[in-house]
């Protein structure tokens, strides 16, 4: 639940990690859009640059004490140092912040056709443990061991969050995904723990799918989920996330946010782009949706369907789409055919 | 290998599984008969299903099982169910593969002409290593509330499949193979799977080798199949991709498959769903195993038989007026099994 203060003026401060690459041009879109608006929003710009302290890759520690200050963020993409020994940034603020949730909402643009049409889908992934421990060895050469990690606390803190965040959306299904015929006391534990939660919430009907199944009904038609939320642990949630993005037509549509108990970031998942940064070409519709994620988790709902409706119309008109849409506008003119409709 | 023909025919181990796998099992054997194919089947019921017979049977069916394949290295099989609790045993499916160290499983995901999806032109393979990964069944908890799983990856294993994957591409003519991993994050695990298939892709200039991050791919996967051509990955990751690229094509129903070691080669759907929901009701698709069949038979050098039974089926689908719930028709699978046999007789 997010805590934040107004100041003096009336507006909450959100901490901005405009990123790299077209990560700067599309912060821009987003600010203008807000301004546009009248969203009570100030922006507090950080960088996230990394720096290296005993030896671990960590964030500077004034971008740290702005976000835990304001409690929220949101972030442009952050090209990963390719190399040893660096982590990646992305794992670091989640790290960093304890971001325990990673929630990912896919739901159709009208005015961008895809195979798939009427999704809207809503899954959430475990975003601190599992197969992304981290803790790898080789046994002798020739031989890796990889630990996927479990725990009772990690699991049941997230399987909560999908329950709470079903009643905030109103969906009345919570649908937990699984492989625990195979590893039967990983995803068993997962599994069990989502059965003790799902007591805590009688209003809420819960049920389980084989991580398999899942992906086939969802391939074949994702229509019967949008009813429902999903949770599950890390690998599966990032892979299934990046499924349903293919769905709707990829990450250049699809938002993003990382919740904690104290702070939560919200983000664009798609990549820097460096191929067309700088060029005024980047379609910023993946940060402006995470940017309506932050919002009504700060409850400013007002302000998130308004703009929301702006942006899906602009879509829908398809008379001012980027280039990733098939369209020729530039990220300034798609930007200023939103304002122009709010 | 060569398997062993007795009086002109070959014996092959048929388990037909849990859920719909007898029904669809009877289609194969009437079809086969049918067309006089010189294959015998030796028949194996074994059951995952806990209550499906008396306590000890389970794991001795099981025993049979193998022994059975070890002796005629051939088998068709339907898909064995495998219980969610603790207590319940080990997948048996897992097990066999292990066992026979039936390493390479392949899944054909194609397009069947006249089965409208939502996609056109979708033509790849799934390669899937079989015996390591997430299911090395090795877990632990270390305190109450703290689960550890291994997932292992040698290179031993990575190279044989890689191998397999190259071979199978320039065997049955085809330009491409992607290696599909999570090399970023597990770094030691499928970097080692990635790497190994880098180094031996040198060997095979005549192949365009590519590899991708496993949620990319199974985002390309639904947006733009057309790109795929031969996969391969581990164990896990082969799960995922079989499941999604089926539905692309038509789901578990209609996509063939096969499992191949060393010494022994079992045929079983490609996407393998035991469908106990449909179990008994006569609606089950009897494609997938049959395809699967005609695969084993090309695999002995029965190409007549093969063609003219994948002919019929191909056939029976296309015309559009009998075909099974899954694909959008109201036959059942005797309906959809006697029309086969129809168009075979036709054919003559
Ligand atoms: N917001 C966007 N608008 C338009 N095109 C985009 C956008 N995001 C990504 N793309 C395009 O999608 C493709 C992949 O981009 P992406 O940045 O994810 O690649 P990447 O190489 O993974 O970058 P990074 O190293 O930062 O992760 C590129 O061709 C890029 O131009
Ligand atoms: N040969 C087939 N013909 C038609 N439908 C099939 C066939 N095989 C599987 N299906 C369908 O595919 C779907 C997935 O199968 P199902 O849910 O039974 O998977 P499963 O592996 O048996 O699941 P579980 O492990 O939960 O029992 C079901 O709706 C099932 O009816
Ligand atoms: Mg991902
Ligand atoms: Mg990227």
């Amino acid at each position: 639940k997010y805590e934040g203060k107004k100041d003096a003026q009336g507006n909450y401060t959100v901490s901005l990690i405009e990123g790299d690459g077209i990560g700067p041009e599309i912060a821009v879109a987003v600010k203008d859009i807000f301004a546009a608006a009248k969203t009570p929003i100030s922006w507090e710009p950080i960088n996230v640059d990394p720096i290296l302290k005993d030896g671990k890759t960590a964030i500077p520690d004034d971008a740290i004490e702005s976000i835990k200050r304001n409690k929220i963020a949101l972030k442009g993409p952050l090209a990963t140092p390719i190399g040893k020994g660096h982590v990646s940034l992305n794992l670091t603020l989640r790290r960093t912040f304890n971001l325990f949730a990673n929630l990912r909402p896919c739901r159709s643009v009208a005015g961008y056709k895809t195979p798939y049409d009427d999704v809207d889908t809503v899954l959430i992934r475990e975003n601190t443990e599992g197969e992304y421990s981290g803790i790898e060895h080789v046994v002798v050469d020739g031989v890796v061991q990889s630990i996927k990690l479990i725990t009772r606390d990690a699991s049941e803190r997230v399987l909560r969050f999908a329950f709470q965040h079903a009643r905030a959306i109103g969906r009345k299904k919570v649908r937990v995904v699984h492989k625990a015929t195979i590893m039967k006391m990983s995803d068993g534990l997962f599994l069990q723990c989502a059965h003790n939660i799902a007591k805590e919430f009688p209003d809420i009907e819960f049920d389980a799918e084989l991580l398999d199944n899942t992906c086939l009904k969802m391939t074949t038609d994702p229509i019967p989920y949008n009813d429902k939320v999903l949770v599950m642990p890390n690998l599966y949630g990032d892979i299934l996330s990046d499924m349903c993005a293919g769905l709707i037509g990829g990450l250049g549509l699809t938002p993003s946010g990382n919740i904690g108990d104290e702070c939560s970031i919200f983000e664009a998942v798609h990549g820097s782009a460096p191929d067309i940064a700088g060029k005024n070409l980047a379609n910023p519709t993946a940060l402006l949706l995470s940017s309506m994620m932050m919002l009504r988790h700060m409850s400013l709902n007002e302000y998130a369907d308004r703009i929301e409706k702006a942006a899906f119309a602009t879509l829908a008109e398809g008379k001012a789409l980027t280039g990733d849409l098939g369209g020729k506008a530039t990220t300034r003119q798609f930007t200023d055919a939103i304002i122009e409709k709010l | 290998f060569k398997p062993t023909k007795y009086g002109g025919k070959y014996t092959v181990t048929l388990i037909p599984g849990d859920g719909i796998g007898a029904e669809v099992a009877e289609s194969v054997k009437t079809i086969f008969k049918a067309d006089n194919v010189p294959v015998t089947w030796e028949q194996i019921e074994v059951s995952g299903l806990s209550d499906a017979t008396p306590t000890g049977r389970t794991e001795e069916a099981f025993a049979d099982a193998v022994a059975s394949l070890k002796r005629n290295k051939l088998g068709l099989k339907g898909i064995l169910h495998t219980p969610i609790s603790r207590s319940g045993h080990q997948s048996f499916n897992v097990a066999m593969r292990q066992e026979l160290d039936i390493y390479a499983s392949i899944a054909l995901i194609k397009n069947i002409p006249g089965l409208k999806t939502r996609h056109d032109n979708i033509d790849l393979a799934i390669i899937r290593e079989n015996t390591e990964g997430e299911y090395s069944g090795l877990e632990h908890q270390s305190v109450p509330g703290v689960v550890e799983s291994l997932k292992i990856i040698t290179r031993a294993k990575s190279e044989r499949i890689a191998k397999f994957a190259f071979s199978f591409a320039l065997a049955n003519h085809r330009k491409k193979v992607t290696c599909i991993h999570k090399a970023n994050i597990m770094k030691l695990a499928d970097g080692l799977f990635r790497n190994t298939f880098t180094q031996l892709s040198k060997q095979y200039p005549m192949l365009e080798c590519n590899d991708m991050i496993v949620d990319n791919a199974s985002m390309q996967c639904v947006a733009r199949p057309q790109q795929f051509d031969v996969m391969v990955m581990p164990n896990l990751y082969g799960g995922i991709l079989s499941n999604i690229a089926s539905a692309l094509v038509g789901g578990p129903g209609v996509v063939p498959g096969c499992n191949m070691g060393r010494d022994v080669a079992v045929f079983e759907p490609g996407c393998r769903h035991v469908g106990l929901d449909i179990e008994g009701k006569d609606q089950a698709n009897p494609t997938a195993l049959l395809l699967s069949s005609t695969m084993l038979l090309r695999h002995l050098g029965l190409d007549d038989h093969a063609n003219r039974i994948s002919n019929a089926v191909y056939q029976v689908i296309a015309e559009g007026k009998i075909r099974t719930p899954d694909m959008g028709g109201d036959a059942t699978n005797h309906q959809f099994t006697r029309a086969i046999l129809t168009a075979m007789e036709n054919s003559l």
